[in-house]
């Protein structure tokens, strides 16, 4: 009974990281994606975090406003990558590398698990990105192990998060076309209505309702609290990763039942 | 994972007269809505077969090679792929068919040999023999040269070869293949040709395949199906579906003519027109 049940467990969890290992080894053969990426946090940090630091109309309590749109800009150069991660399914669902996968006997969970991993550890680059600009803006970082732990964990899993979310939209509207317009419109309001780059406080109360439904809210908070000293959880650690493993787990679950939809 | 030997059940050497069924199709349909793409098809491609299905644009082709992978529902109807139901076995049809799409189905992005090690991955050859199965694909499809290059690199027979061996790496019982030679030279096809022809000579491999070009199916096909909007027109070998035109000789353009029809615009859609052009110029 046991073995019945753990045997297409492991089947599944070897077949995500095969997947996910597919994906990487691209990665390998080609850096400049990797590259160009990096210039979104810094633009937004260097630019957008400094003016907005000076002017002093963000009021953030006592963590300086560079400080505190780090881990913002962080989450946000997460959600920016993965959101147009379906660019890349429709890419291929019109060569036949996705009906080639659908023949195959790996679960869809698997499929669609494995590409969502490899956009998070994709990500895991912005993270370098950021924490060594805000070294240079001397950004009061936590460097505890535990600390940088968590960060991983929370980039990799919000990246998972969100490229799924967009393998959803791209099942969805199935041309690239159609997607570029789709993902414009869904980055902009999960972005503002957020805490990324202000505090939830400030906002007028739909808004902040409309943020706490928002899933970017509870990363930017898992985020603030690891990546600085002294930061304290508006939701507390175990709320977001809470929320953020329930929306994953529903979305590549409705993944799983949409990704077929593209070998046809 | 079975151990078994994976060829015990196959012909060494197609022999038509012994016929065992790996493919049985019976009153299977799909609909999209109010159109009719295939209409009750049934036919039966044996061991060890050359199968060629035949019809012009839209005549329910690739619909049919669609569901018999499991890639398409059928609305009515069913199949036997390799003794597994399509509708309530997939999984099972899934390990025992292997598939190569009309568009290109491999990574650009990697090297042949790591496009060949993550399906040797997905499709549980034990990590003792992956390598070992590997080569053999590799050298099976002449590519050991090439192995290490990024098949972005590669010309369109060498892509559709590398297919051929990814497709095959887990040993399938039958394999599909949809316009395998569309977009290639003459001297790329008659390798695609080689190598599969090859395939079933060396490991018993039926190949169920779709095409146009009425000059494959006339020198490679052991039997042929013409379809015609979704519904079996004719079935049989070149010889048979000769001689039921009557007394002459015909040839297989004329009985393609005869069965599907001469209208110079039969079906398709832009979707289809579209992907079979990329595919030509991806290749060519």
């Amino acid at each position: 009974m046991t073995g019945t049940f753990i045997h297409p467990l492991i089947s599944f969890v070897d077949k995500t990281f095969v997947i996910a290992e597919f994906e990487l080894r691209k990665l390998r053969h080609d850096f400049t994606e990797l590259i160009t990426r990096a210039l979104q946090p810094a633009l937004w940090l260097l630019i957008f975090g400094q003016v907005f630091a000076r002017s002093g109309m963000m009021h953030t309590g006592n963590i300086p406003y560079l400080d505190f749109i780090a881990p913002g800009i962080l989450a946000q150069s997460v959600l920016f990558v993965a959101i147009f991660y379906g660019i890349n399914v429709i890419w291929e669902r019109d060569l036949g590398i996705v009906q080639k996968f659908l023949v195959s006997p790996t679960p869809r969970t698997a499929l669609v698990l494995g590409k969502g991993l490899s956009a998070g550890i994709r990500t895991l680059s912005q993270a370098i990105v950021v924490y060594g600009l805000s070294l240079f803006l001397g950004v009061r970082l936590n460097w505890s192990p535990l600390a940088l732990l968590n960060v991983f964990v929370v980039v990799v899993l919000a990246a998972t998060l969100f490229s799924t979310f967009s393998l959803i939209i791209a099942c969805i509207v199935k041309t690239r076309e159609r997607f570029m317009g789709v993902g414009q419109v869904l980055t902009m309001p999960l972005f503002f209505a957020s805490n990324a780059i202000y505090p939830t406080d400030i906002m007028p109360a739909w808004l902040k309702v409309i943020s706490h439904l928002n899933p970017l809210t509870y990363v930017v908070d898992a985020l603030r609290t690891s990546m600085l000293s002294g930061s304290p959880s508006t939701f507390g650690l175990g709320m977001d990763y809470a929320v953020i493993f329930l929306t994953t787990i529903v979305l590549v679950f409705i993944g799983a039942r949409l990704y077929p939809q593209l070998g046809v | 994972m079975c151990k078994c030997d994976p060829y015990a059940d196959r012909p060494a050497v197609y022999n038509p007269a012994v016929t065992t069924p790996v493919v049985e199709i019976e009153k299977l349909s799909r609909r999209f809505g109010t159109f009719t793409a295939v209409d009750s098809l049934t036919l039966v491609a044996n061991a060890g077969e050359v199968f060629g299905l035949l019809g012009s644009n839209g005549a329910g082709k690739s619909t049919t090679i669609k569901m018999l992978t499991t890639l398409l529902p059928p609305s009515s109807g069913e199949a036997r792929v390799g003794g597994f139901s399509i509708t309530t076995q997939p999984v099972e049809v899934r390990r025992a068919i292997g598939y190569v799409p009309q568009a290109v189905s491999v990574d650009g992005s990697l090297t042949g040999y790591e496009n060949l090690l993550i399906f040797a991955k997905l499709y549980d050859i034990p990590r003792s023999e992956q390598q070992a199965r590997i080569r053999e694909q590799l050298t099976f499809v002449d590519l050991t040269a090439d192995a290490g290059r990024l098949v972005g690199q590669y010309s369109g027979g060498m892509v559709r070869r590398l297919e051929i061996a990814q497709a095959t790496l887990h040993r399938p019982r039958v394999l599909f293949l949809d316009e395998p030679t569309v977009g290639l030279d003459p001297i790329a096809r008659d390798a695609v040709w080689k190598h599969l022809i090859d395939l079933r000579d060396q490991y018993g491999t039926t190949l169920f395949l779709t095409t146009h070009y009425l000059e494959d199916a006339e020198n490679h096909c052991d039997r042929i199906a013409i379809m015609h909007m979704g519904k079996l027109a004719a079935l049989g070998t070149l010889k048979e579906l000769e001689t039921s035109l009557g007394t002459g000789s015909h040839t297989l353009d004329e009985v393609f003519v005869h069965y599907a029809g001469a209208t110079l615009d039969s079906g398709g859609n832009f979707r289809a027109v579209s992907a079979e052009r990329t595919t030509e110029q991806r290749l060519g």
